[in-house]
């Protein structure tokens, strides 16, 4: 078999076709595999921290309305908007990502075609994003005056 | 006569007994995953683009939401999916990448402690959240409350 490589070395094996730049030894690295693990880190780790602070400031509700219109309120401005958008690009890209991980995980055919799936993990993110993004900047520089 | 006994291979049922925790956070990071595509899709959609989009969140809005059960339960599973499954994450990351054993089992402690907390915090909350505080300022107060402004 020309151009391709067991991914396990049982009855299970998969033939994956090997990418041509592909750095010697792997049929992951330095390619589209590999972008699709360091994005899902960063974006993970990006979202945690966001999480960590998302919970200890929505649990200013509980000490009183006007604390937590306070700290609110300093989050509605433009940079801040911005902010927002960045992360929910990074929860989308996750959740795509991770989905698509699943998927190589529990389908042969997702395994030969991971690569095709990582495009198209960008591209729904794309869709997803140019749903989103006009509607929350819309929103975020609209009130800019008030 | 000689006999020579020869035991039963032992390691892969002693293996077998014992709980293969591994397993079920790979299985556990695979099953939370989808469940929070749906929760965290249906928070983002409710918070940010329906209604007012972001700027509609403050006080009110959100004794609004946790008015009512529906919202209590979809934020609480969030939280408690959301955290463990961030928190086993970054304990993989410090795992890849922290040698030095002292500073790995710090930052797991730290890592398992913060988790923890919000966990515990953020269940609080949302379960022993008053609407309608008693002394509130009524112009912070959502329109249920009978003194909001």
């Amino acid at each position: 078999m020309s151009g391709t490589a067991g991914v396990v070395a049982d009855d299970r094996s998969v033939d994956v076709p090997v990418p041509r730049t592909r750095i010697a030894g792997t049929v992951y690295r330095g390619r589209e595999g590999m972008w699709s693990w360091v994005l899902h880190r960063i974006t993970g780790v990006a979202i945690f921290f966001f999480l960590l602070v998302h919970v200890m400031d929505t649990a200013l509700v509980r000490l009183s309305p006007e604390a937590y219109d306070a700290v609110i309120g300093t989050y509605k401005t433009p940079l801040m908007g911005l902010g927002e958008a960045g992360l929910v690009g990074a929860i989308v890209f996750h959740a795509y990502n991770g989905l698509r991980i699943i998927a190589v995980d529990f389908s042969r055919w997702a395994v030969r075609h991971q690569r095709l799936l990582f495009w198209v993990v960008l591209g729904l993110w794309a869709v997803t994003m140019a749903g989103f993004l006009p509607r929350h900047l819309m929103v975020v520089f609209s009130e800019l005056g008030e | 006569m000689t006999t020579q006994t020869i035991e039963a291979p032992r390691s892969a049922r002693a293996a077998r007994r014992t709980t293969n925790w591994e397993k079920w956070g790979w299985i556990y990071m695979r099953v939370s995953g989808v469940l929070l595509v749906v929760l965290v899709f249906g928070h983002l959609f409710v918070n940010l683009i329906a209604g007012d989009g972001v700027h509609q969140v403050d006080f009110a809005f959100v004794a609004g939401k946790w008015a009512s059960p529906f919202w209590q339960v979809w934020d609480t599973l969030m939280l408690w999916l959301a955290l463990i499954h961030g928190g086993n994450g970054m304990r993989t990351i410090i795992n890849d990448y922290v040698y030095q054993p002292t500073i790995r089992r710090i930052l797991l402690g730290s890592l398992l402690v913060s988790v923890a907390v919000l966990i515990l915090l953020g269940t609080l909350v949302a379960w022993t959240f008053d609407p309608c505080p008693t002394g509130g300022n009524p112009e912070f107060l959502p329109s249920i409350c009978s003194a909001a402004a």
